[in-house]
């Protein structure tokens, strides 16, 4: 993509600093004429939007940090500090919150469009890589900052979530007392956890700093999934993809204001207004909604360390996508059978996500009756000599209480198979099997004739 | 295939499976101050302070608010002089001029005072319970205002299967987890509390709206705030995305895309 265009220096002071520090060249060519095929749609707009979120979050973190207080005994009165006292305290507090939510909300969109137009195939593998550890900052990013408001569900999500350390064989236990600087979740944790929460993200600005670097190599995808032909193919990124991403974004701070003003609490959970209490556990403890489907692939398995080993691998088997994927096709408007497991892989994860909500015993569905254990309660009851009455009453609670149920954990169980049938099967043999549709020839010939005027269409750049 | 699946987790989703302890559904009531334009009753919010301040701050603390919120923009917008006469109404803790522990008049300045002076001694004098503090309580109770409300008053008999499950000293409560709550029934009679003249009739229902009104408020006094500011932001964007919308379809008119 690099050397089909050269910044110039237009005056004598550029060409001094050019010369010297060549940060306008290097805006010049990464954002201004960088050339973007022509085609991308509005799924292509999210990149944009997470950089914004990005620097948003940074922005009303670094102002909220300046009120808060770190330790536990003022830590959730500070918060409410922030919401009542400082000026526009509670438009910080709720940006931020909200912002989070957006923040993933985003990713995942972010996310499934480089799955569905296989953005993640080569030359991209590494961008793919990047894009895998900045996932995995910003959910360690996130638990960090929920933990800060020590609330029940502050403290107690904390609990569950480092107690996962403890899992690892032999030095489990030392290594979990060693996170949380104490015996338990402690003042120390919550100290610790601030400090690492103000640090990692900018770790993930370094990150994407790379990512896009990355895909500046090879450039932008498309949804056709085909390489640039030539420069008929692309348009400058300003002011063509500056613009539609300037829309795309307006309309995301929309829908973020929406619930910022209107709904600012309805994606978290009211137990986080109960200061921290470590004699009371919480009935149901629940992370925020963006850790659901990975709560429920941990919840589906019985051993402590399978769980955990599966909630990670669920998440670093999209490192291997690259590989796992055997199609040379990219993108899934050529692909017609994966198109569909896209959208099936997409409903597993929504599923998940509610299964994540819910406890795991909740009946789905209540099958009948579970005759083997009922009669054993009644053999039993003859057994012990009771009468025929006392009998009866005792066929009746084991008939309400002894039921074949499919309950959340089986559904659970059946969709964190499929889940990871999609990454080991599907995608591997669908390379082999699939036919896919013929692709076009390029990208303008793809297009041709879709604007309004009726001549071929000049960038705005060659415009008189 | 899509709608296959779109449908089948509609139909997961429909399903209801109760369970067989959870506590009953509060009733949705309806407030001043849902919605996009919702906004506080200061009258409401009077009645409903003067409701928290001879029932509830007995056994209650709302250590977060101030007596100078009471006068704030959005709130019950006491007048200043109000203010002061209120705050001077209530001891607050301090210390007199050898070091030790006194009280005093309050001031605009101070805090809500506890009823307690520790957690200890609020458990002592509460059967082994602490009262929650009410700062942020309707935002921390699932249902908030609608559930405060039925709470308040949902005490009743109760039935038959739970009078040998309850334990000394507890009051049954249908809208409670598990039905038993160590607080008494706080709005007794109507008329408990004497409103003003031209105030509506001081029912055991209306004094329960004002208080759950009056707790909306002190769980977010930047509620009405927030949603004037919103809706200015909402139409600022709305236009924004708009001229961003026109723009950028100019731009590409003639590019093949």
């Amino acid at each position: 993509m690099h050397g089909e265009y050269r910044y110039e220096p237009k005056n004598g002071f550029m060409k001094w600093l050019d010369s010297r520090l060549p940060i306008v060249r290097l805006i010049d060519e990464s954002v201004m004429q960088y050339p973007t095929p022509k085609n991308l749609n509005y799924w292509f707009t999210f990149g944009g939007i997470l950089t914004f979120m990005l620097a948003a979050q940074i922005v009303t973190g670094i102002v909220l940090a300046m009120h808060y207080v770190p330790h536990e005994t003022m830590a959730f009165d500070s918060v409410e500090h922030i919401m009542r006292d400082v000026n526009y305290g509670w438009l910080l507090r709720y940006l931020h919150s909200n912002g989070a939510s957006m923040f993933f909300i985003a990713v995942y969109i972010h996310i499934f469009r480089g799955l569905y137009y296989g953005s993640y195939k080569a030359p991209r593998e590494v961008l793919w890589i990047l894009g895998v550890i900045i996932y995995l900052l910003m959910m360690a990013t996130g638990f960090l900052g929920y933990t800060l408001p020590w609330g029940q569900m502050s403290f107690w999500g904390a609990t569950v979530i480092t107690n996962f350390f403890s899992a690892i064989p032999f030095v489990g236990e030392a290594v979990t007392q060693w996170l949380w600087g104490s015996f338990a979740v402690d003042n120390s944790t919550l100290e610790r956890f601030f400090s690492l929460h103000y640090l990692l993200p900018f770790v993930i600005a370094g990150v994407v700093v790379l990512h896009i670097w990355a895909l500046h190599v090879p450039g932008n995808n498309n949804p056709l999934g085909i390489d640039v032909k030539g420069p008929q193919d692309t348009v400058p990124f300003h002011p063509y993809y500056t613009l539609k991403d300037g829309f795309a974004l307006a309309v995301f701070v929309l829908f973020f204001a929406a619930f910022v003003f209107f709904m600012p609490n309805v994606l978290g959970h009211s137990d986080n207004y109960i200061p921290a209490n470590r004699l009371v556990t919480p009935n149901h403890i629940v992370p925020e909604w963006y850790y659901l489907p990975f709560y429920a692939i941990l919840r589906s398995v019985p051993s402590k360390l399978f769980g955990v080993i599966l909630l990670f691998g669920a998440i670093l088997v999209w490192a291997f996508l690259p590989w796992l994927d055997t199609s040379y096709v990219r993108s899934a408007r050529f692909r017609p059978i994966f198109r569909q497991l896209f959208w099936v892989f997409g409903i597993v994860c929504l599923v998940l996500g509610w299964c994540g909500a819910q406890t795991p015993d909740y009946v789905i569905i209540d099958l009948g009756p579970n005759t083997t254990e009922i009669n054993r309660t009644v053999d039993q009851a003859t057994k012990a000599g009771k009468t025929t009455e006392e009998i009866a009453a005792v066929r009746k609670t084991a008939e309400a209480s002894y039921r074949v149920t499919f309950a959340v954990v089986d559904l659970s169980r059946i969709l964190t198979v499929a889940y990871f049938l999609f990454f080991f099967l599907a995608l591997p043999a669908l390379g082999r099997l699939e036919t896919p549709l013929p692709l076009p020839e390029s990208i303008s010939k793809a297009v041709l004739g879709t604007s309004g005027a009726t001549s071929g269409g000049t960038p705005l750049a060659q415009r008189g | 295939m899509k709608r296959i699946s779109l449908a089948a987790v509609g139909l997961l989703l429909a399903i209801t499976a109760a369970y067989a302890d959870a506590p009953k559904e509060p009733e949705a009531q309806t407030w001043s101050w849902t919605g996009p334009f919702g906004h506080f009753d200061p009258v409401q919010l009077q009645r409903g302070y003067q409701v928290y301040k001879e029932v509830c701050s007995a056994c209650h603390s709302m250590h977060l608010l101030a007596f100078r919120n009471l006068g704030d923009p959005g709130g019950p917008e006491f007048s200043e002089a109000q203010v002061k006469a209120l705050a001077a109404t209530v001891q607050v803790p301090d210390l007199d001029d050898k070091g030790e522990p006194t009280t005093r008049p309050g001031t605009p300045a101070d805090r809500f005072p506890s009823p307690f002076p520790n957690e200890k001694a609020a458990r002592a004098a509460n059967g082994g319970a602490v009262p929650p503090d009410q700062s942020v309580i309707i935002k921390a109770r699932e249902g908030g205002p609608d559930y405060v409300y039925a709470l308040l008053l949902g005490y009743a008999e109760p039935p038959a299967d739970m009078k040998a499950k309850m334990m000394p000293g507890m009051n049954y409560n249908a809208f409670f987890a598990n039905g038993q709550i160590a607080m008494p029934p706080p709005l007794t009679t109507d008329g408990q509390v004497t409103y003003a003249e031209g105030q509506p009739a001081a029912t055991k229902a209306q004094m329960a709206k004002d208080v759950v009104a009056f707790l909306s408020w002190a769980a977010e006094p930047k509620m009405q705030e927030r949603k004037t500011l919103g809706i200015k932001v909402m139409i600022f964007l709305f236009v924004l995305s708009l001229l961003l919308y026109f723009a950028y379809k100019n731009l590409w008119r003639d590019i093949d895309h």
